[in-house]
């Protein structure tokens, strides 16, 4: 992996270079209450690369995405024993995160991987607030910076040209599909690394859908993209790699194309012909 | 495969009766449901129709009732030298509301912040039954807790600055009795706000303080502030408190150690007294209830406006 040399682009090339790990789980167990939702899962999940979690409901793919940024804190009963890292990057000097140490600052954690939730989410105010709500809350910016940050999410997040002349606007009168783009916003303008996403189209309508996934495949080549879905096209379509998880267990996880079509299992053979889930 | 018999022979009960008693049903609803507009426009005919025995007398002017600075409807027997300025009045009831507000608005909202977003259910199961054993205490009792508590801790720290009867002991008991009514509805107004915008908010590095604060106090804002109006109607129109501990004399000042009669007091005072039936200081009560009418309706009505206002651009 160190042998990537610094001088590729990886903005511009993230298809040619080898997979590099930037999130190792390993022998992860993970409970709510009394009931098991997650078993010996080990896994590593590639930087700037879609990885899709896919398999049927229950199956702890959404439980292991809300502990890649502790979301589940708020979760009475949760809890997770295990190794899951965020693991530190040859080309810049940042260190490994521990996510499961109870004594992490979970602040910074959630700033470096954000989520996306699968009913779009704005909070009741305008659009500008709801993107530049992140920003204010972690940093001290001048208003102009603020802007530029501002306008620079939106258009990131492919939502800029139609919502520019409606900035102070209520978020809340934007179309679902919008709503989501500007949640995807809100998430980037902190600087995220690691883009989680749980179902992030499952309440939008086909074209919306469509909008949002080729902003997935774009954002990729920035972030690292982790996306839980009960599509499989969705999940054919935009990831690079797919784990298929059941009953909290890790079936089977590899290149997206491998998993869909020469899958080694039998149950995800099973599972993405449309058999069971 | 055969039907059932029941189906088979059809017998099915008449449909007239259950016709005619729906319809029977529907003009009784709408009967109780006039009864309210019916009360209210009752009451507005009676203080309409009593308050002009008082505005129709020589002795009064609309600009000295509303502009004069004193009041002596009680303490004149003689109409001739008689003031009627609601002002002073208007000054008690405003001081003792203000101190209430100052007490109930800021514990109610804290309050319900605490119980919404922070507090363990246990803590709760505690905390909810002991406001509503505020809420029903008697306001008779509360008034005696403020002369008998209240004041005199207040003159033992003020070195005996505040007099017996006083606008702030009774302001402070009027604000414990609006606290329960802050708390319960703006905490209702809170656990209304979806969970998604909270998890949205620790999605983005939000503290849980920095998630009740920042998004569901501002997304449950018409609420809490319907919540305030309310309160503040209920504090204004508070009758047997200000009645015990506010005192009896009408004073035009801003200092809160005096006494302070409100437009209720002066109400109770005057049906209490000896005055007359039929006198112009008597029908001045009306007077009184009118403008303390116009002035809760005003508030009902601008709570109205904010709650649409705020809804509009909040969904």
């Amino acid at each position: 992996m160190s042998s990537v040399t610094p001088a590729i682009d990886s903005e511009q090339n993230s298809d040619a270079l080898p997979d590099q790990t930037l999130i190792h789980i390993e022998k992860l167990n993970a409970w709510y209450g009394d009931f098991q939702a997650i078993h010996d899962l080990s896994l590593d999940i590639p930087k700037h690369k879609v990885t899709a979690f896919i398999g049927p409901s229950g199956c702890g793919k959404s439980t292991l995405l809300k502990w890649i940024n502790r979301m589940n804190d708020v979760v009475p009963g949760a809890r997770a024993k295990g190794r899951l890292a965020i693991t530190g990057d040859a080309s810049n000097d940042h260190v490994e995160i521990d996510v499961l140490d109870p004594g992490l600052d979970v602040v910074g954690l959630r700033r470096k991987v954000g989520i996306v939730f699968q009913k779009p989410n704005p909070f009741p105010k305008s659009i500008y607030d709801n993107v530049a709500f992140g920003p204010r809350l972690h940093m001290k910016t001048s208003k102009s910076e603020l802007d530029e940050l501002v306008e620079w999410s939106l258009q990131k997040a492919a939502v800029w040209d139609e919502v520019k002349d409606r900035l102070h606007g209520p978020a809340l009168g934007l179309s679902g599909g919008q709503q989501q783009r500007l949640c995807i916003a809100r998430a980037i303008a902190v600087g995220p690394e690691v883009l989680l996403m749980d179902e992030p189209c499952s309440a939008l309508d086909p074209s919306s859908t469509l909008a949002i996934e080729d902003l997935i495949f774009e954002l990729r080549t920035q972030y690292t993209i982790v996306i839980v879905t009960h599509n499989m096209q969705q999940a054919s379509r935009c990831s690079d790699k797919t784990a298929f998880f059941f009953e909290g267990r890790l079936i089977e996880a590899g290149p997206t194309e491998q998993v869909f079509t020469r899958p080694q299992q039998k149950q995800t053979d099973d599972y993405v012909r449309g058999k069971f889930g | 495969m055969t039907l059932p018999k029941s189906l088979q022979n059809r017998e099915f009960r008449s449909t007239r009766w259950g016709v005619l008693s729906e319809r029977l049903i529907v003009i009784s609803l709408a009967l109780c449901a006039t009864a309210t507009v019916l009360i209210t426009i009752g009451i507005i005919y009676m203080l309409i129709t009593q308050s002009a025995g008082f505005f129709r007398s020589d002795a009064v002017t609309m600009s000295g009732f509303l502009t004069d600075t004193e009041w002596t409807a009680l303490q004149s027997k003689d109409l001739a030298q008689a003031k009627f300025g609601i002002m002073p009045l208007l000054s008690g009831t405003f001081r003792v509301t203000l101190i209430a507000m100052i007490i109930s608005l800021p514990l109610g909202l804290i309050t319900a912040i605490y119980l919404s977003e922070f507090a363990s259910a246990k803590i709760r199961s505690w905390l909810k039954p002991t406001l509503e054993i505020i809420a029903g205490v008697p306001t008779v009792v509360l008034g005696y807790f403020a002369i008998l508590v209240i004041s005199p801790s207040l003159q033992l720290f003020s070195d005996g600055a505040f007099s017996t009867f006083n606008a702030t002991s009774a302001g402070i008991a009027v604000g414990i009795l609006c606290l329960p009514m802050v708390c319960s509805l703006s905490e209702d107004a809170m656990r209304a706000v979806p969970r998604s915008l909270r998890e949205g908010a620790y999605g983005l590095g939000c503290t849980p303080f920095e998630t009740s604060v920042k998004v569901v106090v501002p997304a449950a804002l018409s609420g809490i502030i319907s919540a305030f109006l309310l309160a503040f109607s209920r504090a204004i129109g508070e009758t047997m408190v200000v009645a015990l501990a506010a005192g009896t004399l009408p004073t035009m000042t801003l200092d809160p150690t005096q006494q302070a009669q409100t437009m209720t007091g002066f109400i109770v005072e005057m049906i209490k007294s000896e005055s007359e039936y039929g006198t112009v200081q008597y029908y001045s009560l009306y007077a009184v209830a009118v403008t303390l009418f116009t002035i809760t309706f005003l508030m009902t009505l601008v709570g109205q406006i904010i709650r649409r206002r705020f809804k509009e651009s909040y969904q």
